[in-house]
Order: structure tokens, then C-alpha cells, then sequence
């Protein structure tokens, strides 16, 4: 059962489809291990966007708050999404990705100082 | 009765329930009480209800009319006295901000599901049970109201709570939680509400909260608590009444009682978690911690609770594990999420001074010198060189409870928890396995939640008077507005906050006892001088 | 007689209505465990508490109406049984 209603075959209005969000996606971005913004971002982003322009431009905007955020080498970070690893193409948009609308991703980076709870 | 004897309690309140109910003679029962079987509950014989204190109306207006007549001498003396600068500092007030912007509205929607189940349940005491409890509620919702509303005069961000309520991104995280119960079958309701809730978990809030409200001197506070509270005593006895009374009618309730408490002991704890944070963090002077209240109240008080309900095949709530790992990291990890967002939150975040954590040190000894305070001291770096750390990007919120996916693998602090799940093509992420399982359980449901984040980046969330086409347009500013926050004045570092300015101001006292004064207006006394 | 000795509790607020029901259950109680908090005093006993109106009428020498205790009540924790004369929490 999909829900228990007092009505039979009842069906809920799923607010989020894709089409509400005026031409682009949502894609939830977590730096994971730097607990003190380590939480899942979540971003609106074009399906056309290029792995390259994600690295260059969208999360440097979300992570540039982050005094040491200088010092990462994101072309050198690991990434995964619920799935398992994947290794990105560059040039190929998220949906070349396949990464669908409310898709997760994360990334992981070297530690940024000895102790890695600072940051 | 013709000789005048006085009934004894048993006696008075068998007339004054079941003496008043009668049976219907040209309308079917099932059409006066339509919503009783859908939740698959069997119930045979309602006459085995009974309420343990056996309260009438009578009685019941004689004692709420004492309790209120106490309770507004105390928030006349406090108001004439100027109580709310007799506090211990600014800081406390904040965690007065969250309470008349959060708890407020679910006791008003508290109201509203008893109210349901004072018309829909199928006798005559549990009817007055519940009609009871919908006054009490209203009650609660209109003295905390009034209580909080001397505060107002005084302090930023208390003056819109009905608005925020509906409104404010983390306000979502109760609302949803009381809509979810009241758009539940009223079994589910009262399962989710009076056991799971009020008697499983309130005793945190209103214990050791409202203990250290007392402690920090908010004579306003402790005494609607602990009035709301008395009340709630006969509310949870009802919670036990309700689980004992469903279990004894049909074994085959026992299944569906059980998923209830599995359910809503989770979402019931889930919002509660934000008393975590009021307790470690926002009482200047403190009673217990976040660590310890849940080892009392939970694990000796529930463990009771569970080993005495397990005669009847109930297990203690499914996720009853995780909630004892988290608990020596809750709070740290919620107020680490809430210091980074300050600039949208309706109060001002502030760090914990050496004091403070030392306290915590003690308190939380094996987490928070290994996690948290360098965290924390990193962060005091970077406010004392006058950049400090906030961030910009919202996050990702739980389909099911709408936190931000904020919290740590059970059993490792550093790993944030992910948890993904596909319906019907769609991705719906959540915060941990309790709310996934919820989710599965009901997906017809759960899809249909606001949730504020998605509403943001969908353009729901500004006013009339905003064009998003002009080029001024900031989205972020325009949400805040929308949510009822003042954009600049509501969130942000507590020390340069409208708050602190004003309390030095008045009260010629630090407005963080723990750190210097944050102006010049503190009277210097002695060796200070 | 049940056999259990998880705890069972009452709460009430420190006032001076509650000093005598509080010293009444003491000495109706050996067992309790008398815990005071600001503005507040928590009773701990295990496995089953009784609170006597007769014990408490002694205590403030008037008439007392177990009904009462709802006023100061804070909180409690166990199957509560109450009838004229005897105020229970027990669990099973």
C-alpha cells in the first residue's frame, strides 16, 4: 500500500517535478569528510552544463566561503553518487552524466590541515 | 441522587461520560463515525475505555480555572517587574524565539487533531478525553502566546510567529511533522501524538528545558511550561491509555500499532532534536545536557515504558538505537548547521566561549574535543580576524522531516549520512534510514511535501510587491522577506545584533555573560574598573 | 503485587502546595528518590509509588482532594491507577 487513505486509490501531487523549475534541475552536491560544510548542497543547474563548468564555476560558488577552498584541486577529487564511484568527462553535460533531476553527487579531497576537523 | 450523597470518583465519572452517550436509532453508526475503520484498527467493545484520572468537565474547568488564575498572577508580577531583563542574558532569549515561532503553532495544530478526535472516536469518554485536550492545547497556544508577547516589545523576532510558522524554511520541520499526524486516520493521530509525542518524548522539552528556563530566571517561561505541562501529564496518561486500549481490543492491532511507534517516535524525535541545541547551547547557565536528559528521559523512562509494553508483543521504536548513538553529537552538529546559515535564521548564532566549552568537554568527552571544539576554535579564528565563516547555498532537506540532510553516520561522526531512494522515476533523498522507511512505507503521501528549498528555486517564495524580472532582483533577500524574517536584522553574529545593542543598553549588563561586553554601555564595578 | 522495579516518577512544580504532598510521599514511599531541580521536584521510585490522601491531609491538615495534585502536576511516568483514597504508579 502507497499510503493508508480513507479514500481508496488514493494518489498524492508530486510538487517537484522538473518542470517546475524553469528550465533547469536540481543537483544536490556534498564535499564529504569537511564536516563544517558537509551537508548535500542543493543547486538549481542546466541539464547542458559541462562537467568543467561544475568544477570551474558552480562549486567554487558554493564552497568558495571556505578559507581554505583555494587549495583544493578539484580535478583531482573522487567522485560518487549513491551507485558507486564514477570517474567524470569533463567536456559531457550532467545529463550526458546521467544524472537526473534531485540527483546527489559527491567528491572527496585530500584533508586541508592536520587536524581535519577544522575543517 | 435524591438523598444528596456525593458520588465517589468512580461512580461521577462513569455519569458523566458514558451516562451521557446513547446509541443511535435511525442513523448507522459507521455513518456518524466514518473515519474508525479505514486504518485497519478493531475495536469491540469502546465501554473498556477508561481515563486513569477520571476527569469530568466539572472537575476539569475547576482545576484549569486554578491553574490559569496562577499562572497570570506570575505573568502579571513579571511584566509589571520587567522581568525579561532579569534574565540571565541576551542569549536566552533567543531560544524564547524558536519556542513562540515553532512550539506554538503545534500546539495550535494540536488543537485542531483533537478537536477531530473529540467528534470522530466511538464513546462517549474518549470523546471528552480528547475534547479536553483540544481546550488544553488552545489553551497552551494562547498563554504562551500572551507570555511571549511581553518579549516582543523588547526583543527582534518574536512579533510573527503564525506567519512564520507557515512560512520559515526550519519552521517547515514542525509543521510538517503535526500536518503529517493530523492528515493521519485518527487512530494514527493519537498514536502519533499522545504516545509517541507527549508520552515517550515531551518530558525533555518541558523538564530539563523549562528547569533551566527557571534556572536562568525566566519566571515568565517556567511558568507557562510547567502550567502547559500539568496538562500534559493527563495527556500522556491518555498516550498510554490510547497504546494499552488498542492493544487489549485485537492482536491484529498490535502490527499496525507497532509501525506507528516506529514512525512516529522517529519524526517525534527528529523535531525535538532542536531542544538539543536550546539546551547545550542557548541556556547561558545549564542544567543538564542534551546527553544526559536523553539517558534519563529516553532510555531509563522509555526502557520502563517498553519493558512494561512488551507483555503485549511491542517492541521498544525501531530506530531507538541510532537516537542513543546521535546523542552525544545532536546538538554540536545542529548548531554547527545553524551558526554556517545565520543570515537566514530568524535569531543571531553566536560561538561558545572557553567556559562553555569546557563545560561541554566534560559533558560530552567523547566527542566534542575530538569533533566539534576544533571546529568551533577555527571558527573563533576566523570571527576574530573579521572574516567569518557562513555559507551562502541551501541545502538539502529530508523529503520526510525537511532538516537538512545535517546529521552523521550512526557510527561515524565524520561521514554525513545519504540516503536515496527512486519512485515512480523521481529521486527523493533523505537524512537518515528511519525517514527513508517512512517514506517507503507511504511514498503517496511523502511526495506531495513543500519543501521550502525546492520552493525557492521554483519562485514561490516572494512577495507581491517583488519583480523577479527586474535587475535588482536577489532571490535570497526576497525568500527571507517572504518567510517573514527581516533580512540584516533577525539572523546573523549575536554580538553585533539589535539584541545585544539593546540589552547593554538597558540593563547595563553583558549581553553574553560569558565573553566582554559587546558595548560600551556595561557600568564598570569594581576591579573592573 | 507486580514484581517490576523499572522506575516509575512523579514531577511537580517546588511551591509551597507541593512541600507537603512531596514530604507525604516520602514517608508513604521508602524507596523514592527525591530529586530537586530549579523550580521543580522529580520522585524516582522503583517499580511502584503510592500517593494516600489520607497522608497528605495530615500533612496540610485540611481536606484534600487527590484531584488536586493536577495543579502542580509536571509529569509522570508509569500505569496510574486513582480512586478516592489512593493516587498509584506502578508498572507491570
Amino acid at each position: 500500500m502507497t499510503v493508508k487513505a480513507i479514500n481508496p486509490n488514493y494518489s498524492g501531487r508530486y510538487r517537484d517535478g522538473v518542470e517546475n523549475f524553469h528550465g533547469n534541475q536540481l543537483l544536490n552536491i556534498c564535499w564529504e569528510k569537511h564536516t563544517m560544510m558537509g551537508w548535500p548542497m542543493c543547486v538549481p543547474i542546466s541539464p547542458n552544463t559541462t562537467f568543467k563548468e561544475l568544477l570551474d564555476v558552480v562549486i567554487p560558488r558554493i564552497y568558495s566561503m571556505h578559507p581554505q577552498f583555494d587549495s583544493v584541486d578539484l580535478y583531482k577529487a573522487h567522485w560518487s553518487t549513491s551507485k558507486g564511484a564514477f570517474i567524470p568527462d569533463m567536456s559531457k553535460t550532467i545529463s550526458d552524466h546521467g544524472f537526473k533531476h534531485k540527483e546527489q553527487i559527491r567528491f572527496r579531497t585530500q584533508p586541508l590541515s592536520n587536524n581535519p576537523h577544522r575543517g | 441522587m435524591a438523598n444528596g450523597k456525593k458520588l465517589n470518583l468512580k461512580q461521577n465519572y462513569s455519569m458523566l461520560t458514558k451516562g451521557l452517550d446513547w446509541e443511535p436509532s435511525y442513523q448507522k453508526k459507521q455513518d456518524i463515525f466514518p473515519q474508525l475503520e479505514f486504518e485497519g484498527i478493531k475495536i469491540h467493545d469502546w465501554s473498556n475505555w477508561e481515563d486513569p484520572f477520571r476527569l469530568t468537565i466539572d472537575a476539569y474547568w475547576k482545576y484549569q480555572g486554578e491553574k490559569e488564575k496562577k499562572l497570570y498572577a506570575i505573568i502579571d508580577a513579571f511584566q509589571q517587574n520587567n522581568g525579561q531583563f532579569n534574565v540571565t542574558d541576551a542569549r536566552y532569549v533567543q531560544a524564547l524565539k524558536i519556542f513562540i515561532n515553532a512550539v506554538v503553532g503545534l500546539e495550535y495544530n494540536a488543537w485542531r487533531g483533537f478537536s477531530r478526535l473529540g467528534r470522530e472516536f466511538g464513546a462517549a469518554s474518549p470523546r471528552i478525553a480528547a475534547q479536553m485536550q483540544a481546550i488544553d492545547e488552545m489553551r497552551h497556544a494562547t498563554t504562551q502566546t500572551h507570555a511571549c508577547s511581553h518579549y516582543a516589545r523588547f526583543f527582534e523576532g518574536m512579533g510573527n510567529a503564525p506567519y512564520q510558522f507557515d512560512r520559515t524554511w526550519y519552521l517547515s520541520i514542525p509543521k510538517s511533522f503535526f500536518e503529517d499526524a493530523c492528515s493521519s486516520g485518527p487512530f494514527e493521530f493519537v498514536v502519533a501524538i499522545s504516545f509517541a509525542f507527549e508520552y515517550v518524548l515531551t518530558n525533555l522539552v518541558f523538564m530539563p528545558w523549562m528547569s533551566g528556563a527557571a534556572y536562568n530566571g525566566d519566571m515568565s517561561t517556567v511558568s507557562f511550561g510547567f502550567s502547559a505541562q500539568s496538562d500534559e501529564a493527563r495527556h500522556m496518561t491518555l498516550g498510554l491509555e490510547v497504546i494499552k486500549f488498542l492493544l487489549e481490543q485485537d492482536p491484529d492491532n498490535v502490527p499496525i500499532v507497532q509501525k506507528w511507534i516506529d514512525k512516529w517516535f522517529w519524526r517525534a524525535y527528529r523535531v525535538l532534536s532542536l531542544v538539543a541545541t536550546m539546551m547545550d547551547y542557548m541556556l547561558p547557565k545549564r542544567v543538564m545536557s542534551w546527553d544526559e536528559a536523553w539517558t534519563i528521559y529516553y532510555e531509563e523512562n522509555g526502557g520502563a515504558l517498553f519493558a512494561d509494553l512488551a507483555r503485549y508483543g511491542i517492541k521498544p521504536p525501531r530506530d531507538a538505537d541510532v537516537t542513543i548513538k546521535e546523542k552525544e553529537r545532536l546538538s554540536h552538529e545542529m548548531w554547527s548547521i545553524f551558526y554556517a546559515n545565520r543570515d537566514v535564521v530568524g535569531f543571531p548564532l553566536w560561538l561558545p566561549s572557553q567556559e562553555e566549552m569546557n563545560w561541554m568537554s566534560e559533558k560530552y568527552p567523547n566527542t566534542f574535543d575530538k569533533y566539534y571544539r576544533p571546529r568551533f576554535e577555527y571558527w573563533k579564528e576566523l570571527e576574530d580576524n573579521g572574516t567569518p565563516f557562513t555559507n551562502t547555498t541551501l541545502p538539502q532537506l529530508c523529503q520526510v522531516c525537511q532538516w537538512p540532510c545535517l546529521f552523521t553516520e550512526p557510527d561515524d561522526p565524520t561521514e554525513f549520512s545519504h540516503h536515496q531512494t527512486e519512485y515512480k522515476d523521481e529521486h527523493f533523498q533523505f537524512c537518515s534510514d528511519g525517514c527513508q522507511h517512512i517514506f517507503e512505507n507511504e511514498p503517496e503521501k511523502y511526495i506531495q511535501a513543500w519543501l521550502p528549498v525546492h520552493e525557492i528555486y521554483k519562485g514561490n517564495c516572494i512577495l507581491d510587491d517583488v519583480d523577479p524580472e527586474s535587475p535588482d532582483y536577489n532571490p535570497m533577500v526576497e525568500a527571507i522577506r517572504y518567510m517573514g524574517l527581516k533580512p540584516g536584522i533577525d539572523g546573523g553574529l549575536f554580538k553585533e545584533h539589535n539584541d545585544a545593542m539593546n540589552w547593554e543598553k538597558w540593563t547595563e549588563r553583558p549581553s553574553n555573560i560569558h565573553n566582554q561586553p559587546a558595548t560600551d554601555f556595561v557600568r564598570k564595578t569594581g576591579s573592573d574598573k | 503485587m507486580n514484581e517490576s522495579k523499572h522506575p516509575v516518577f512523579i514531577a511537580f512544580q517546588a511551591n509551597n502546595d507541593t512541600l507537603p504532598i512531596v514530604n507525604a510521599i516520602t514517608r508513604d514511599n521508602p524507596l523514592a528518590i527525591v530529586n530537586e531541580m530549579p523550580a521543580m521536584v522529580k520522585i524516582d521510585c522503583p517499580g511502584r509509588l503510592v500517593i494516600k490522601r489520607s497522608s497528605i491531609e495530615e500533612e496540610v491538615g485540611r481536606e484534600f482532594d487527590l484531584q488536586e495534585l493536577q495543579i502542580n502536576l509536571i509529569s509522570l511516568s508509569g500505569e496510574i491507577n486513582e480512586d478516592d483514597d489512593e493516587f498509584t504508579l506502578s508498572w507491570n
